[in-house]
């Protein structure tokens, strides 16, 4: 408990809803990995609730959402609303996947902080990571 | 191919050529890079020559089309009798959108019809289902009983275009309320042409679209099967499907090994039903991806079809040649086309669909230069059928029956993607078959591995990809996007709870009870008794949901292995 | 204090993030620990360890459905590895459990070993004192399962499951060579395979063979976890073994065990840490190692001078 160890990113990936498309969730959660994160991949079909409940449990410092099918307008700020209804939208919540330029400014207003469409780097997810979670224990 | 003479003298003379010619110019103009690889990272050598293709033979391994093994196709004349059939992947919203865009296609000149589902349909779900909120009718049409499928064919005359349904959970379900159908249309059972996907070990590998555990899953295939093969002798009831491998990230070689492995464990468990393998394999299908690489393209297609005749032939011991023929579908890849700059998919889906056709196959659906954004609009479709038929009537590929063949290139990669697959073949036996390979996560692991690789080469920029990590512009393009309309999700809802109100409740409850016997007995174990129960069910205007419901009552559900 | 109020009080996020700040090593974390230890001592932990894809993980999540009907509550500690090439990890034991995620009587948390070995991560054991102490009453703990080294959790445990699978002549080997001694219950898993009986048989024989560790016999059980079949006959076996533990007041004996394994390395670590502070302030650390590099002094020595030097 004396040692000062080295302070991880802890990264919950999930995939939620109905959608199967995860090539892009394993890339960009290996990539994490291979940047030195602890990455909590809660596999598919989550409900928002599930994913809330997860990155609480887990503590994470962010919840990156992967969505393809196009529901993310209704994913993803449902995620943030249960996080906010449990004081825990200090988390910060981002996302990537098959999401129009129109819904990018809608989703960004429901609080998803960022969304990295097809084309994005692995290394801009991670950068992004890394400026913008929670500094402190 | 050629004499042991010639290939030594050929081989002398290309080290003479390394020494004198090609030596002094690399000394001045060195090659753009240390190594070449194709698009699925295989290395490709600077030069191919007949030295590449030792032990060959030209009648054993290439022959003559329309004969085994048919490497050079399936078809004597291939595409100077029949062009191959030009079926794009259709649906969105409800049964009545997507019927208007089935009315158009056909309009158009589209051949047959092929039916893009949403996922709550995908995934045996009804509308009302919660896991369905927000997710009706977006990826595809929304189908929750023979309701839904009356108005989705309303109009369109069965028995005479042939169709397509990408589904595969509820395949079975979904083939059921088609019948159902043409029942009504007064089509005869042996007119009823068209395929089901239905190919189920590929979800678990790739699409993520499984419900069951494995085994239980691929006895309800193999029930379609025996059916098909006793009622229904013109539709296909496997689509074994490659193209959903590649696109989860697995290279040519990988798409081509994992599919025939899938194939060969279908032709087992149908033979172990009882089944002539000779009854039920001319009805299996196959469905290929098409990506860049021209020539890794078309040499995985021929590779396929000699691999596929001399397993059939050799393995399952089939007398009937139709059985050893690889019959294709074949997409262009969606995986290779961008958001950024998106009227370039336009090109690379020529080239795509180019390798599809000298690759021989029997049927393809080219994507739309808006695939990176959103389903596709009527106009960025057109432009993708148009692609074909510029192909077909102006490129002139068609005039003559595997142009590529006796490309030193083209012949060694045939040559490399066989071997290759036995290679797999191999492992895959090793470690017990197929399904025991999927539990494992074998074929899963070998595509993120894969998949991975490739995000890290186009990161370095060992892969340019034209418009996203080179010449890309600031200016973003604008195309217009089809939106779908979201009040439909209300609407299916709406006619789903109408359906329950007005139904013969009764009729229902029986018809399910009598499908949970069927699916409880293990005695009874691929015999085709699912499917005349799933029938009487769909008669009775039970939702696919209710009926997929039954099965999980039965079988549970599956978790796959955490393979990341 | 208000973080350990919350926890007592069955606040999962104040427990979450207390959570974290023990595996960073983050110093308030201690104050916590310290008020929260009276309140622990009462849940029961139980190890399951094993090789990789053994079904651990499976196992856990049907454990865990067994154990809510029984009503007790449970915490869950799921441990992966710590890739030693980039330092980060991929923890997805959880994707078989995620079932329980809503419940708010199941607490799951992942952890990765930061270079721990042992098959725990060195945070393991102070996480499962903050599940107890938020009360959960049943406490999992799934290890690594990678190695045959994997003996740390039985320090933890009071009992320990050993999980193995048909056919797999190493694994059985693997076990005979060091985990037979710290299995309380032996698992064939997967007997939906063949060759189960087989395995489970070579494993009741190795059990037989193996000296007497006071009067508890270990049993082998076959469980296929994707069915949940087999798991009322392990759960109660587990509770046989909480019986026979309670009845001997074995329990105890292992919780003592248990402290005097925490305290010691409390100690050391303070230890060290300390003194290698107050060394930073008195002294070069760095002048002093140059000179046991360059030969100039050996290392017993420049411990004894340093040690003196601050006192002890
Ligand atoms: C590959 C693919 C498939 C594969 C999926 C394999 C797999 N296991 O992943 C297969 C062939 C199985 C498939 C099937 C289907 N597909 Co598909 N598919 C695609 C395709 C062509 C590429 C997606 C991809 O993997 N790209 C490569 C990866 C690396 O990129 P990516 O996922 O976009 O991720 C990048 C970024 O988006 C971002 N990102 C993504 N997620 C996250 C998360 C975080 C946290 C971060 C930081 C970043 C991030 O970073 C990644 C790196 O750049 C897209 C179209 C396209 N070109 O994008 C259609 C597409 C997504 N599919 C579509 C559809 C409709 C389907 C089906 C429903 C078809 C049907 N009716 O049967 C099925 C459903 C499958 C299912 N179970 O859900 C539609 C969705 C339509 C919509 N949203 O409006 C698309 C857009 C095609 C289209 N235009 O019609 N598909
Ligand atoms: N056939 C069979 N497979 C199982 C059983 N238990 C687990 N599995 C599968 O084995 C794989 C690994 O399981 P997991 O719980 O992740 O193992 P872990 O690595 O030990 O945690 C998964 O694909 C499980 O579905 C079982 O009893 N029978
Ligand atoms: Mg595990």
């Amino acid at each position: 408990m004396t040692t000062q160890v080295e302070q991880k990113i802890r990264v919950l990936i999930a995939k939620p809803g109905l959608d199967g498309h995860d090539r892009g969730a394993k890339v960009i959660a290996r990539a994490f990995r291979d940047a030195g994160m602890e990455v909590i991949y809660t596999g598919l079909r989550q409900t928002p609730e599930m994913i809330a409940s997860a990155a609480i449990q887990e503590d994470v410092d962010a919840i990156g959402l992967s969505c393809l099918s196009g529901a993310h307008m209704y994913l993803f700020p449902r995620v943030m609303e249960l996080l906010r209804e449990r004081g825990a939208d200090d988390i910060v919540v981002f996302g990537g996947g098959t999401i129009p330029d129109e819904d990018i400014q809608k989703l960004k207003a429901a609080g998803i902080a960022a969304v990295f469409t097809p084309g994005a780097t692995t290394g801009e997810a991670i950068e992004f990571v890394r400026t913008n979670v929670r500094k402190t224990v | 191919m050629h004499e042991k003479r010639d290939i030594k003298r050929i081989e002398q003379e290309k080290e003479r050529w390394e020494a004198e010619t090609l030596k002094p110019t690399l000394k001045n103009a060195p090659e753009r890079a240390e190594r070449f690889t194709s698009v699925s990272m295989a290395p490709v050598e600077r030069l191919y020559t007949p030295a590449d293709l030792p032990d060959r033979d030209f009648m054993k391994d290439l022959g003559f089309p329309g004969e085994y093994p048919y490497t050079r196709g399936v078809h004597p004349t291939m595409y100077r009798a029949k062009l191959w059939t030009m079926r794009m992947f259709a649906g969105y919203g409800t049964a009545i959108e997507t019927n208007r865009r089935f009315k158009y296609l056909l309009q158009q000149g589209q051949m047959g019809l092929s039916t893009a589902f949403d996922l709550p349909t995908l995934m045996g779900y009804d509308s009302d289902h919660p896991f369905a909120a927000g997710e009706v009718g977006k990826c595809g049409v929304a189908i929750d009983s023979l309701a839904d499928m009356e108005v989705l064919f309303d109009g369109i005359p069965l028995g005479e275009v042939t169709t397509s349904m990408t589904i595969t959970s509820p395949a079975s379900v979904l083939w059921a309320m088609y019948i159902a159908v043409c029942e009504k249309q007064g089509v005869p059972y042996h007119r009823i042409g068209g395929t089901i996907q239905n190919d189920i070990l590929k979800e678990y590998i790739a699409q993520k679209e499984y419900i069951y555990p494995i085994e239980p899953s691929v006895r309800l295939v193999t029930d379609t099967v025996l059916f098909g093969a006793h009622h229904l002798p013109r539709w296909n009831t496997i689509s074994i499907s490659g193209y959903h491998i590649r696109e989860a990230g697995a290279t040519a070689l990988q798409e081509l090994a994992f599919t025939l492995a899938d194939g060969m464990l279908y032709v087992e468990e149908a033979i172990k039903a009882g089944l002539e393998v000779d009854a039920f394999a001319p009805r299996l299908s196959f469905f290929f991806d098409c990506h860049n690489d021209l020539f890794e393209e078309v040499a995985k297609f021929r590779a396929a079809r000699r691999l596929w005749a001399r397993i059939v032939r050799e393995k399952f011991e089939a007398k009937d040649p139709r059985s050893w023929l690889l019959r294709t579908h074949a997409q262009t890849a969606g995986v290779a086309l961008t958001a950024q700059q998106p009227h370039n998919n336009i090109a690379r889906v020529a080239i795509q669909a180019l390798a599809g056709v000298l690759g021989g196959t029997q049927s393809l659906h080219t994507n739309a230069m808006d695939e990176a954004m959103a389903l596709p609009t009527e106009g960025a479709a057109t432009i993708a059928l148009r692609t074909q038929q510029i192909i077909a009537y102006e490129s002139g590929v068609t005039n003559t029956v595997d142009p590529l063949a006796g490309s030193y290139y083209v012949e060694a990669l045939t040559n490399q993607m066989e071997e290759g697959a036995w290679e797999y073949f191999r492992r895959i036996e090793d470690l017990g078959g197929m399904i025991r390979a999927i539990e494992k996560g074998f074929p899963q692991r070998e595509i993120a591995d894969a998949a991975y690789a490739y995000q890290q080469a186009i990161e370095r920029e060992d892969k340019i990809i034209v418009g996203v990590n080179r010449f890309t512009e600031k200016e973003e393009h604008q195309i217009p996007l089809l939106s779908i309309d979201r009040a439909a999700e209300g609407r299916q809802i709406d006619r789903l709870r109408e359906l329950r109100r007005s139904r013969d409740k009764d009729l229902v409850v029986r018809s399910l009870d009598a499908l949970r016997q069927a699916a409880v007995g293990k005695d009874l174990w691929g015999k085709d008794l699912l499917m005349p129960k799933i029938l009487d069910a769909v008669r009775a205007y039970a939702t696919q949901g209710e009926i997929m419901d039954v099965f999980r009552e039965v079988w549970g559900e599956y978790t796959e292995p955490s393979i990341i | 204090m208000e973080l350990t109020r919350k926890i007592l009080e069955g606040d999962v996020r104040a427990a979450a993030r207390l959570m974290t700040m023990i595996e960073n090593g983050a110093s308030e974390a201690r104050a916590a620990l310290k008020s929260l230890y009276p309140h622990t001592g009462s849940g029961y932990i139980i190890g399951i360890t094993g090789p990789p894809g053994s079904g651990k993980s499976t196992l856990t999540d049907e454990l865990t459905d067994e154990l809510r009907k029984r009503r007790k509550t449970v915490g869950i500690v799921a441990v992966d590895p710590t890739s030693p090439f980039t330092g980060g990890a991929i923890l997805a034991d959880r994707i078989r459990m995620q079932r329980h995620s809503l419940d708010a009587d199941v607490f799951i948390r992942s952890m990765a070993t930061r270079g721990h070995l042992g098959g725990l991560a060195r945070a393991t054991n102070d996480i499962v004192d903050v599940m107890d102490a938020a009360g959960k009453e049943v406490i999992l703990i799934e290890t690594v399962g990678v190695g045959q080294d994997e003996v740390e959790v039985v320090g933890t445990a009071h009992t320990c499951v050993v999980v193995s699978v048909p056919g797999l002549g190493d694994e059985v080997q693997a076990i005979k060579a060091g985990i037979l001694e710290i299995g309380d219950i032996f698992v064939v898993n997967k007997a939906d395979r063949e060759g189960a009986n087989r395995t489970a048989t070579e494993l009741e024989m190795m059990l037989h063979m193996a000296p007497d560790t006071g009067g508890w016999l270990p049993k082998v059980y076959k469980t296929v976890a994707t069915k949940g079949k087999g798991i009322v006959e392990l759960v109660d076996a587990i509770f046989e073994h909480k019986a026979f533990l309670d009845e001997r007041d074995l329990r105890k004996k292992k919780g003592r065990e248990r402290s005097e394994r925490a305290f010691l390395t409390l100690l050391q670590e303070t230890l060290a840490a300390r003194t290698i502070e107050r060394f930073k302030r008195n002294g070069s650390m760095k002048e002093l190692i140059e000179r046991i590099a360059d030969r100039e002094l050996d290392p017993y020595t420049a411990v004894e001078e340093v040690l003196e030097s601050i006192g002890l």
